[in-house]
């Protein structure tokens, strides 16, 4: 056919797409929208959930804020004297979690180091499997470590009476956090771009001058993030320190003491407590102090991060 | 919150392989559950059993065993503590309650109240809790009085010195006490029969079962703790047991138990509303002969007396 017929004519009709199409796009549209949307309906609905479960007991006379947040006495179950102080199992949350991060960030932020600078890139997909798969492990699995391998390592090692206590959680936890602070500070430091790296390298700078005078400053707000998912997966995590703390309120006057953590106690004792009793009602309260906390830990992160943007 | 973007690709790829994986395990056991479900099936009664954790594993055991002897009935056992075993009785949704304690009168009444009907108590077996130290400590026998100053809110004994103990190769004798979490039958029942209703002495190791118990004792050397005589192990003793300080110690052993000097024992119950009838009756008839007593037995718990049982 001869190309000059067609050219000949007026410019080609727009394409007419049938109606159906048109709506259908429209359809896609709107349904991507919504599973947008749904993060902030799921976190509503969840936040609406705890309250209304936790708001009861707020509102009754036998319970006091002022004890709930700043006693150390948890009795829940007592015949004579019922008390609900979560002081200690606030204090033994934060041991762990304190703990976990002094163990977990320099392995973290150093192993996110190497990958990037200073291995081949064959080892580099090699560990790098590894550490997805380590992040893999399910808690309870951790859980199970602490309580039989680790306890006995510390037990022997430390002369501590019980191998389950804040030094268990806290290495438990820190091996759980390592593999996503590494992950992710990786990335964060892959991120940082190529021009940098060259124009420190064209200066004469030494591989580690590299490292600390462009990479980690370049990379930090990336790195913090790591750090507070890492902050946020040892605070929020359950099974493991259920089994590898010792299950004790106290406040912890050393790290081989056992503590009891936030999470820990909801675990062991929701299951039990009647629905609808003031106990429940006081363990969703405990929910909503943990979601006070963790959002704490994110606006506080975000706020660095914007603090630090706005300064540059 | 994160100020770099993430790429994931490998770990999608890894979570992929992995969703793939559990998808075609969950499609085998399904695959192996459905060939099994062929043929006519005769009419099946369920009875609904619910409760005492301290029983959840006998309760099993008795229904597994149950399923042999009477294909036609199947009895569905969950857990959850005494008390929410109770609480689904008065409103009427479980055929059968187990409980490692008696009802309250309240509770009674309020299940009259609602169903109309009387929940009636069975006797099924019997339980001693068992106070349990490390193999290692040389410490016999023990009064509930001692007990309750070591675990109860106030108590003075904190080391293993104040009762004139001394455990081989041990530097520091801080007693490490080991307990149940707070809403455990077990710990209601030693807290009401030791500690005289007082409250726990705070920063005791709270376990989640029994077994745990007996374990964390098992390798402390300066520890004791409660649970179910059941547990026992190699590497912890069961101490004998004297109400007072002083007094004859008693070992938790079948006869104490019955003949009821060892100071703490337990019944353990069935409640159902009214009389049992049809196919709960012969259930609850052939838990009380010697085939469903022979089950407790190896489940470590005390089993009736022969002139209690069912012919």
């Amino acid at each position: 056919m001869a190309p000059t017929s067609s050219t000949g004519a007026a410019a080609p009709p727009r394409p007419i797409r049938s109606r159906r199409a048109v709506w259908g796009e429209r359809g896609i549209e709107l349904l991507i929208y919504a599973s947008g949307m749904s993060a902030i309906v799921f976190i509503l609905a969840i936040l609406f959930f705890i309250f209304r479960e936790a708001a009861p007991v707020l509102f009754s006379d036998r319970f006091s804020l002022t004890q709930f947040l700043f006693s150390t006495e948890w009795y829940p179950t007592s015949v004579s004297n019922v008390r609900y102080g979560t002081l200690a199992l606030s204090a033994g949350t934060l041991a762990v979690t304190v703990l976990a991060m002094v163990l977990a960030v320099p392995f973290g932020v150093g192993g996110a180091v190497f990958l990037s600078q200073f291995c081949g890139p064959r080892l580099r997909e090699t560990l790098k499997i590894i550490i997805e798969l380590l992040a893999a492990i399910p808690s309870v699995v951790w859980g199970f470590i602490g309580l039989t391998v680790m306890s006995r390592l510390i037990v022997t090692y430390t002369g501590a009476p019980v191998g389950v206590n804040v030094l268990n959680g806290g290495i438990i936890l820190a091996l759980m956090s390592v593999p996503i602070i590494v992950s992710i500070g990786e990335d964060a430091l892959k991120a940082v771009p190529d021009s940098y790296v060259e124009a420190a390298l064209a200066l004469g700078a030494t591989r580690w001058q590299l490292v600390f005078r462009v990479l980690l400053p370049a990379a930090r707000h990336g790195l913090l993030a790591a750090v507070l998912l890492g902050v946020g997966r040892a605070i929020g995590e359950t099974m493991a320190v259920l089994m590898a703390t010792g299950h004790a309120v106290q406040i912890p006057h050393g790290i081989l003491d056992s503590v009891r953590t936030l999470t820990a106690n909801i675990a062991a004792e929701l299951g039990e407590a009647p629905a609808g009793s003031e106990h429940y009602q006081v363990l969703f309260l405990t929910g909503v102090l943990l979601f006070i906390i963790t959002m704490l830990v994110n606006l506080a992160a975000d706020l660095i991060i914007r603090g630090a943007r706005a300064r540059k | 919150m994160m100020g770099q973007p993430v790429s994931g690709t490998r770990l999608d790829h890894l979570t992929r392989t992995i969703t793939a994986a559990a998808l075609l395990a969950a499609i085998a056991v399904l695959a192996a559950c459905g060939g099994g479900a062929g043929g006519p099936q005769p009419q099946t009664t369920t009875i609904q059993n619910k409760g005492s954790d301290t029983m959840v594993n006998v309760a099993q055991a008795w229904a597994e065993a149950y399923k042999r002897a009477a294909p036609a009935v199947d009895v569905e056992v969950s857990g959850g503590g005494s008390g929410v075993g109770i609480a689904a009785l008065i409103r009427g949704t479980v055929d059968i309650a187990t409980s490692s304690r008696n009802m309250k009168p309240e509770e009674i009444e309020q299940a009259r109240r609602n169903t109309g009907q009387t929940p009636k108590e069975i006797i099924v077996g019997y339980d001693a809790l068992a106070v349990y130290v490390h193999r290692s400590n040389p410490l016999e026998a023990i009064s509930t009085e001692q007990l309750a100053e070591i675990f109860g809110e106030g108590g003075a004994t904190v080391n293993w010195a104040q009762l004139g103990v001394a455990i081989p190769g041990v530097t520091d004798d801080t007693i490490v006490r080991v307990s149940r979490q707070s809403s455990s039958g077990t710990y209601e029942f030693f807290r009401d029969h030791v500690l005289g209703k007082r409250d726990f002495k705070l920063g005791s190791r709270d376990m989640n079962g029994s077994k745990e118990v007996v374990e964390l004792i098992g390798s402390t050397p300066t520890a004791i703790g409660y649970s179910g005589m059941g547990y026992a192990t190699p590497a912890v003793k069961m101490l004998r047991i004297s109400a007072q300080t002083g007094g004859e110690a008693f070992p938790p052993s079948v006869e104490n138990t019955l003949n009821k000097t060892y100071p703490l024992a337990r019944s353990l119950q069935l409640y159902t509303l009214g009389e049992p009838q049809g196919a709960v009756k012969a259930y609850i008839d052939w838990i009380l002969s010697d085939a469903g007593q022979q089950i407790l037995a190896e489940s470590g718990y005390v089993p009736l007396p022969p002139e209690q049982r069912h012919p």
